[in-house]
């Protein structure tokens, strides 16, 4: 076998799709193909706000994650965070996509992601802090993803079949995350006393934000099981959980760190608007 | 010590039949395995080689990665994050390799950040614009793929076979990288600008990728009797000029070598003399990134010491509770 051969069969063009590669990477429009008619129970405007509510999230998320790149404790949580990371991203891709279809405004995915400012986005305040130490990072995480996966598991019956299938997908992405963010709290409360000690910080300091969560989507018995169940597998407090919501991202009013993230994000795209890429 | 000298010692005091095993699977192109004996020189070669490489992986997440939170579109976004995810992977892989040779990663990664093993110069140089994603998956990936597929054939068995999967990740993240470029020519003036900014910014330490000219290039001549190396680096550095130029037209750039033209004689191109002086610079530790670089690495490693602590610590714990639970 010569060198010359193998470089040739790497280096040409390969008609096997993008299947083996990570998702989101090998489509331009992620809703191509699929039928863009709404049912005709289905009400359009709340539609088009709960997809653009969760794909805001979504966004928000793996901003935060991509930010680990390079920072991550271990190699393997580089590649895990940024597993995590690019499944939010997708699904932040899908949402955008099925808003843009049923709202009227037959935007794109990212007219919504690069184009819009931090009072439009409609992200919980949780995904919008800033990512802490691993500690408040894993503890987020499991909160956030037991939440989210308590509504997907909702919507996956929803009457839009466009949303049942986004959430579907998404409900067996987000068992993994939960599971993942899981198992380190575990270590983390479990591991050292100063390991404890921060994992305790970042569960109070997360948990603060519960009240936004539950007045977004009251998936309070699924949360609140899981987490009792992850805070006594490490030796953990569960603190109780604040009555009134700290503010509502949902309605746009935000925290001061959700328009720095957003510039960064829309840095490139917002100075060459005229540009493809 | 050189590579030279160890294996001589090495050899001087291995028992004949094991030296001759050694040699012999080595002229039939077989590979070397793990379990088998080789000489100490080869081993530490081969140990500084792989671990240089899964180096260069780690430090060669971070030029690009800069840009995953500032991609100017979603699936740009995907792509970048999912390139990056990949690199660290590889660097898994190859830091596995290396500690079948008897290393140990968390030691490896010691010597990286106190400057004591090597990463690949490339990635001391800066990233100024997103075309520079783009260029480093033509170039540089491209450059990797011609020092790499020759390895897939290394002697050595889990490098070569890391490296199957790693340059068919590499010649995917070289096509990513050129689609950028092509999407980005079609697209403003100011686009244009960008990429043939960024391909006159990388061609030269693209070039020197390959290493010094062969008769500077003292380790070369063992690794390539050992068949750890394959090719000479001025080999691979024509092979990647010839590769590069026709790309280079079709995209509509300019490569930045007044002295690049065709040979029709020799049937190759013939071009300039990178700056070798500052390949050494960037090397000895003088580039415009490397205390940067290497001070991420460092910051990284050090910030999750008590997260690696704590899962040490947890597990020990799992384990004594478990060995509770089995007495009782």
């Amino acid at each position: 076998m010569s060198d010359d051969h193998v470089y040739m069969s790497l280096a040409e063009g390969h008609d096997d799709g993008d299947a083996r590669w990570a998702f989101g990477t090998g489509f331009e429009d992620p809703l191509h193909g699929i039928s863009t008619a709404v049912p005709d129970a289905v009400d359009r405007g709340e539609l088009a706000a709960t997809c653009l509510e969760l794909a805001d999230d979504a966004l928000v998320t793996a901003q935060r994650l991509a930010e680990w790149t390079t920072r991550a404790p271990e190699l393997e949580e580089e590649v895990a965070l940024a597993n995590i990371g690019l499944d939010f991203l997708g699904q932040a891709r899908l949402l955008y996509a099925r808003c843009g279809q049923v709202d009227g405004s037959q935007r794109g995915e990212d007219a919504y992601a690069y184009f819009r400012d931090a009072d439009d986005f409609r992200s919980v305040r949780l995904a919008e802090l800033p990512n802490g130490d691993f500690a408040f990072s894993m503890a987020r995480l499991l909160v956030f993803a037991a939440w989210r996966l308590a509504h997907f598991e909702q919507l996956a019956t929803h009457a839009d079949p466009v949303l049942a299938a986004i959430a579907a997908k998404g409900v067996k992405e987000m068992t993994y995350h939960r599971q993942y963010a899981a198992e380190w709290v575990v270590r983390l409360g479990d591991g050292t006393d100063k390991s404890h000690r921060r994992m305790q910080a970042g569960l109070d300091q997360v948990t603060a934000h519960l009240g936004e969560l539950f007045a977004a989507h009251d998936a309070r018995t699924a949360v609140l099981a899981v987490l009792r169940q992850v805070t006594e597998a490490a030796g953990l407090t569960l603190p109780d959980v604040p009555p009134t919501p700290v503010g509502h991202g949902r309605e746009g009013d935000h925290t001061a760190h959700l328009a720095p993230l957003l510039a960064e994000l829309q840095s490139v795209a917002r100075a060459h608007p005229e540009a493809t890429w | 010590m050189t590579a030279q000298q160890a294996d001589s010692s090495a050899a001087h005091d291995a028992p004949p039949a094991l030296q001759e095993h050694f040699e012999a699977t080595i002229a039939r192109d077989q590979r070397i395995e793990p379990r088998d004996w080789m000489p100490e020189g080869y081993r530490k070669t081969l140990i500084r080689q792989v671990a240089q490489h899964a180096h260069s992986e780690i430090i060669g997440m971070q030029p690009e990665g800069e840009w995953i939170t500032r991609a100017p579109s979603l699936r740009r976004k995907a792509i970048l994050f999912a390139k990056v995810q990949d690199e660290a992977g590889h660097g898994l892989y190859l830091y596995s390799a290396a500690e079948t040779l008897g290393a140990d990663r968390a030691d490896l990664t010691e010597r990286l950040i106190e400057g004591r093993q090597k990463y690949s110069s490339i990635f001391n140089y800066p990233t100024l614009s997103f075309a520079d994603v783009g260029v480093i998956g033509w170039f540089v990936d491209g450059a990797a793929i011609c020092n790499q597929v020759p390895l897939c054939r290394s002697s050595y068995g889990p490098y070569a076979r890391a490296m199957v999967r790693i340059c068919k990740e590499e010649s995917f993240h070289q096509r990513q990288g050129y689609e950028l470029l092509m999407t980005m020519m079609r697209g403003t003036d100011a686009q244009r600008e960008m990429v043939q900014d960024a391909v006159n910014r990388w061609w030269w330490p693209s070039l020197m990728m390959f290493g010094p000219p062969d008769d500077a290039s003292p380790n070369s001549r063992q690794s390539m009797a050992w068949k750890i190396k394959r090719h000479s680096n001025d080999e691979l550095r024509q092979r990647f000029v010839d590769m590069t130029v026709p790309q280079a037209e079709k995209l509509g750039v300019t490569l930045p070598d007044p002295d690049l033209t065709w040979n029709e004689e020799r049937g190759h191109h013939d071009f300039g003399t990178p700056d070798w002086d500052e390949l050494m610079r960037v090397i000895k530790g003088d580039g415009p990134c490397n205390s940067q670089r290497i001070q991420r690495r460092r910051t990284a490693h050090e910030e999750g010491a008590w997260v690696r602590e704590a899962a040490v610590a947890h597990a020990a714990k799992q384990a004594a509770r478990a060995e509770k639970g089995t007495a009782a």
